[in-house]
């Protein structure tokens, strides 16, 4: 019993850290809270299932190809959009919130509701771990958050785009004068936050059924592990993940799961209450308390 | 050969700015209509509105009174995307206090006003100390939580919701009190924001950390614009529970959040002429595409994304413009 719900709440933090990655990672490049996070994820599911269902490509070319889309929608929105109100970020905010709602409820216009609206796990078998049974679904979020985690360091630590990032997080003015362009780089923060949503969203998504509801509960569960980890910090970002999961796991087990959606909000107000930076906003702790 | 156009006050407007204004009728004409056509507006609206549109003008009435304080608090740099918080909280408690206790909704509606407002802005308390856009995710939070809470304990009704409150004592009383606490909450945040105070809340806004350098404790005036705004929102709430006589789940609903932002972004934000003007262009448009259902919000959104890219000042602002200055092309001198 005790095994099984740390063994699930170990995969339901990985659950959270995966799809609060995204969100965290464009926050903490550009600045820009994107509240369209929980529309983007949706819009990955639905599109694979498009692809896959009506288009008829195989899965294995689906679910990267609605990886790629998203990103681009995600660019397009950065282009089009974001650039033009950039600086002003109760703009950005409403401006995402906008298209955002507008995504989630034109699937729920369109009639994307249903059990059919499922994606195929990538392979069908369980395997025991002592008396858990566990489906091999979970062990390949397991395994693909981590990898998602390690590659987003490397790739910030080594490579000259990750490079260019850090250094727009840091200082945009000095990285402007460097010669980084900050535009350009704005546009790929967003569009790698848009990925890693999808990437989620197609990982994640076979547990259950695509709904558009899930897109307002993904924006949440996202906002409150960036609030509780500290806005734009990946390693908070992950402790934060694994707090909140095992919360929420071990409400579930041992109070009502009713209560899970109750377990974020509470982290968020004690948390304001107690640190109001979050757990390791400790970098941007100035700008953000008055 | 280059030509700009160069904007200029009506010669109208310099001259109605000071106490000569009192000589001529046309000069006071000027300076009350803008003020009067609210006022004179609205009930001229609720005699010769049929049965319907009075309905109408009641929820546009309190679509208004939840974007005039989305504006108060947008104006004091608190951006709130759950406006359905302040008014669910005050349609559950006004339907508590109610049903359970047997309350008059004369008792009912000024309580539920205040303790809305006060149980708001202590769940909001703890954001007041950060910038930025914790408040805007926080508020945005709240709702669906809230929503999810009632849905799991299944108090006050659980997922039904409790029916069967007091109605109001006639369709008349109804017009007239949504109508007065518009036009006082309209014309009193007008005046709030012209005083001190409000100068501190735009001074919040502007730059909190010089505010606090005039000694000014900010948290104390946000937590009152917070309160201030919860009110409102909550006696919107609680006069439309009485209104429905049910209370349910989908008060805390998006169209109560996306509604009163859209209305304020589109009329343009700053005044609250503008966020009332808003609700009046946007509401029965949404009466009139009743039939598109769902695709309502969606154009909601984006309206909000058009108008913030494109005309982020807002209709009212351009309207505000032309009755004030007049435009001609001019030739751009060397």
């Amino acid at each position: 019993m005790l095994l099984g719900t740390l063994i699930y709440g170990f995969v339901n933090s990985i659950i959270l850290a995966l799809v609060a990655l995204g969100f965290s990672l464009t926050f903490g490049i550009s600045g820009v809270a994107n509240f369209a996070y929980g529309a983007l994820y949706i819009l990955a599911g639905f599109l694979s299932w498009l692809l896959f269902n009506s288009v008829g490509l195989p899965y294995i070319l689906a679910a990267p190809f609605s990886v790629l889309l998203t990103a681009i929608a995600g660019a397009l929105m950065y282009r089009f959009v974001l650039l033009r109100i950039r600086g002003m970020v109760l703009s950005e905010v409403i401006a995402t919130f906008g298209i955002g709602l507008s995504t989630l409820e034109l699937f729920k216009y369109l009639g994307f509701i249903g059990f059919e609206y499922t994606l195929p796990v990538f392979i069908d078998y369980s395997i025991d771990i002592g008396q858990v049974t566990i489906d091999m679904q979970r062990i390949f979020i397991v395994v693909i958050g981590i990898a998602l985690a390690v590659f987003l360091w490397f790739f910030t630590h080594y490579t000259k785009t990750g490079l260019r990032f850090r250094g727009i997080a840091q200082d945009e003015r000095t990285a402007l004068s460097l010669g980084i362009n900050s535009d350009r780089v704005g546009t790929l923060s967003v569009s790698f936050g848009a990925a890693y949503a999808a990437i989620a969203a197609i990982v994640i998504l076979p547990l259950g059924t695509i709904t558009v509801d899930h897109g307002y509960e993904v924006l949440i569960n996202a906002l409150a592990v960036c609030i509780v980890g500290g806005l734009g910090s990946t390693g908070g970002v992950v402790i934060a993940s694994f707090l909140l999961g095992y919360a929420q796991t071990f409400t579930a087990t041992y109070i009502e799961s009713h209560w899970v959606m109750v377990v974020p909000l509470v982290a968020i107000l004690a948390i304001l209450v107690i640190k109001p930076s979050g757990l390791y906003g400790e970098q941007k702790e100035l700008e953000e308390r008055i | 050969m280059k030509k700009r156009k160069e904007r200029i006050d009506r010669g109208i407007k310099v001259r109605s700015e000071d106490i000569f204004a009192l000589c001529s009728w046309r000069e006071m004409l000027y300076l009350s209509s803008p003020r009067l056509l609210p006022i004179v507006g609205l009930l001229v609206l609720s005699f010769v509105l049929s049965l319907y549109w009075q309905k109408v003008l009641l929820s546009v009435s309190v679509i208004a009174l939840l974007a005039i304080s989305w504006d108060l608090l947008a104006q004091s740099g608190m951006v709130s995307l759950g406006q359905a918080l302040f008014f669910g909280m005050g349609a559950y408690l006004a339907a508590i206090m109610n049903h359970y206790w047997g309350w008059s909704p004369f008792l009912t509606m000024p309580m539920a006003t205040i303790l809305g407002g006060l149980f708001c802005t202590v769940l909001l308390l703890p954001v007041l100390r950060l910038r930025g856009i914790y408040f805007a995710m926080v508020t945005l939070i709240l709702p669906i939580m809230l929503v999810r809470v009632i849905e799991a304990t299944r108090i006050f009704g659980g997922t039904e919701g409790i029916s069967g409150l007091t109605p109001l004592p006639s369709r008349w009383f109804e017009l007239y009190i949504i109508i007065v606490a518009l036009l006082a909450a309209f014309f009193g945040f007008r005046r709030l924001m012209g005083s001190d105070f409000g100068l501190v809340l735009k001074g919040i806004n502007d730059n909190d950390r010089s505010v606090m350098n005039a000694g000014i404790n900010i948290y104390w005036f946000k937590a009152q614009a917070l309160f201030i705004a919860g009110s409102v929102g909550a006696f919107a709430g609680a006069f439309m529970t009485h209104v429905y006589m049910f209370v349910g789940m989908p008060v805390f609903a998006l169209d109560y959040s996306i509604l009163p932002i859209a209305a304020a972004i589109v009329g343009g934000t700053g005044t609250f002429a503008g966020a009332m003007f808003g609700a009046f262009l946007l509401v029965p448009l949404s009466e009139i595409l009743r039939g598109l259902g769902g695709l309502r919000i969606v154009f909601y959104g984006l309206f909000l994304v058009v108008f913030i890219v494109a005309l982020p000042e807002g209709i009212f602002h351009y309207i505000q413009r032309k009755y004030h200055q007049f435009e001609r092309w001019v030739e751009v001198e060397k």
